[in-house]
């Protein structure tokens, strides 16, 4: 895998997610920029996906459970070639197709509806019991965020998956450390020992290393017979400094000149290394 | 019901490798048989309402036609929002069964009883709402279902509600069974009351009113052929149900009165907008809420004395 290729496409989506933002006047662009390179790194190199047959039973499953960060996700289809590009010129817009949390199957490649958190999970383990059931080899991923981890319905999921030995389900979490208003570690921690007690194969990552990434989902179930938990540290706002770890832009849209701003970080010659990476 | 559920549900299974069963940790022994033919496809999903529903709605987007089986209010209620995103926005095709309509569980208390489930499924798009009124109703319900698209709810009463259709109707979802022709009144039930809508027009037949019994066992869509028939030809229209006054049956037939603007005499009988904090049988806890057969008869022969000349 050609890691300079993923990180040219992860800044392009990035450079997307921001344009869609601020055409849109919506929030969440923070949700978004934070789990750019772990949807790139899923679909141009994980998931065994085909964007002219969108429907193809054998497809491994990706749910979107954190329906906020579609921004990401529409632009990821886009770049991987699922719908064109100047659908999104239709996000956030009068009726348009694509909302702020997407509906099912609104565009190619949008498995299921998203927006309120906790839902994802379950359906995916659905999903990948149905594999099962049907004796079909396909693989379904969810990712979730971090604040998702506080609704009850993940942990009854995260009960149920083991007991069923679903090793063909990975639950990825972009552990950005925010919630919409507090810092998430302090209820979580310690974090990857509750999925592992919980019976869960369990991986802690950097979220925007892309060949840790790569890597890291290439190797699902990472214990076999167990489902995968993969807890992908991120950084909120990931790639633009002045968004980097700032609650601010789960909120706001970026005017005209936060978008140049941006557009000009982001596509500048030697994209900078900035201080906001978390690893664990 | 119940057993005519399960009974039905396994001869389904048998015809349709898709159909599998889910239940919410209820159902102590009367899936056994289900489970030992069937091993693959039964799962207890534990106390855990939100997540078997979100299960069932993954394996319906896979491929299969899921059942999840609990109390009503833990069926509907406290995986609403599951049944809302996951099912309903979705368009799987999932059959939530909720055993325990009305007050079947009446001496367990208000946590078990069923009297706002109609009203919120009813509510939800692509969500049909099926209270079959007997267990022979129940059973053609369930074979029904699979030919269906999209969620159902299905409703039931519990086990030993008296049978009432001696020979199987011809049953379709959406479409009232009228048992019973008359012109003074209609009486328009649903779910577990169709015995009592039974009686009562036999009660008041006594009287010389005649009653048109109707079995509204599809909650929504409304026939609404059936209804128009009862409007035009009826002196009044009565809907009966084991369920708040609010937003169940006498709710939509009084919306679709409305709504097509036609004029008819209607009057709801059903629970009172309250918790039953008094402990008490079904029989008795009907017999609070005046839907008890010797109540109704007596309530519509006086309205019908009073409202003579309309």
């Amino acid at each position: 895998m050609d890691m300079t290729d993923l990180e040219g496409r992860a800044r392009q989506v990035r450079a997307r997610v921001l344009e869609m933002a601020h055409a849109g006047g919506s929030p969440h662009v923070g949700s978004a920029l934070s789990c750019v390179d772990l949807l790139v790194g899923l679909y141009f190199s994980v998931l065994r996906i085909h964007p002219a047959r969108p429907e193809d039973e054998a497809r491994d499953r990706f749910i979107l459970s954190k329906g906020h960060g579609c921004m990401a996700q529409y632009a990821v289809l886009v770049e991987r070639g699922f719908f064109p590009a100047s659908l999104l010129d239709e996000y956030a817009r009068d009726g348009g197709c694509l909302s702020e949390h997407p509906s099912p199957r609104c565009v190619p490649g949008i498995e299921l509806a998203a927006g309120s958190l906790g839902h994802g999970l379950p359906v995916g383990a659905g999903l990948a019991l149905a594999a099962r059931m049907r004796r079909q080899s396909y693989r379904v991923f969810v990712l979730i965020s971090d604040a998702e981890c506080y609704e009850g319905s993940v942990w009854e999921a995260a009960l149920f998956a083991p007991a069923q030995r679903l090793d063909n389900l990975v639950a990825l979490i972009d552990y950005n450390n925010w919630s919409a208003m507090s810092r998430t570690s302090p209820v979580l921690e310690p974090f990857s020992t509750k999925w592992g007690a919980f019976g869960w194969g369990v991986a802690d990552i950097d979220g925007h290393d892309l060949p840790a990434i790569v890597s890291t989902l290439a190797g699902v179930p990472l214990e076999p017979g167990r489902p995968t938990a993969v807890i992908a540290h991120t950084t909120k706002g990931k790639g633009v400094s002045f968004m980097e770890d700032d609650l601010e832009w789960h909120y706001r849209p970026p005017n005209k000149d936060d978008l140049e701003r941006a557009l000009a970080e982001i596509n500048g010659p030697t994209p900078r290394r900035s201080s906001g990476d978390r690893r664990p | 019901m119940r057993n005519a559920f399960i009974r039905s549900l396994t001869a389904l299974a048998q015809q349709d490798e898709r159909v599998v069963l889910l239940t919410g940790d209820l159902g102590y022994k009367i899936f056994d048989e289900f489970a030992e033919r069937f091993p693959g496809r039964f799962l207890n999903a534990g106390v855990a309402e939100a997540n078997m529903t979100g299960v069932a709605a993954g394996l319906a987007l896979g491929g299969l036609r899921p059942f999840t089986y609990s109390i009503v209010p833990f069926a509907t209620l406290r995986c609403f929002e599951q049944i809302r995103n996951d099912i309903c926005y979705n368009n799987a095709g999932v059959t939530i069964v909720g055993v325990g309509g009305g007050y079947s569980y009446g001496p367990n208390g208000p946590s078990h009883h069923g009297l706002e489930d109609i009203a919120v499924m009813r509510a939800l798009p692509n969500m049909t709402v099926v209270c079959p009124g007997d267990p022979v109703e129940a059973e053609l319900a369930v074979l029904a279902s699979a030919s269906h698209r999209g969620a159902i709810y299905l409703r039931l009463g519990r086990a030993g509600d008296p049978v009432v259709h001696l020979q199987p109707p011809q049953f379709r979802i959406g479409q009232a069974i009228t048992l019973r022709q008359g012109t003074d009144c209609a009486l328009i039930s649903t779910g577990g009351m169709l015995p009592v809508a039974v009686a009562a027009a036999d009660l008041l037949e006594a009287e010389g009113i005649s009653s048109r019994v109707v079995s509204m066992h599809t909650v929504k869509p409304l026939d609404q052929t059936t209804l128009r028939g009862c409007c035009l030809e009826c002196r009044a229209m009565f809907t009966l149900e084991e369920h708040s006054m609010i937003g169940g049956l006498g709710a939509a037939v009084s919306e679709w009165l409305a709504a097509n603007d036609l004029r008819c005499r209607l009057r709801c009988f059903g629970t009172a907008d309250r918790f039953m904090h008094c402990s008490g049988s079904q029989a008795y806890l009907r017999q609070r809420d005046g839907l008890a057969a010797e109540q109704i008869a007596a309530e519509v022969s006086s309205w019908l004395k009073e409202h003579r000349r309309c």
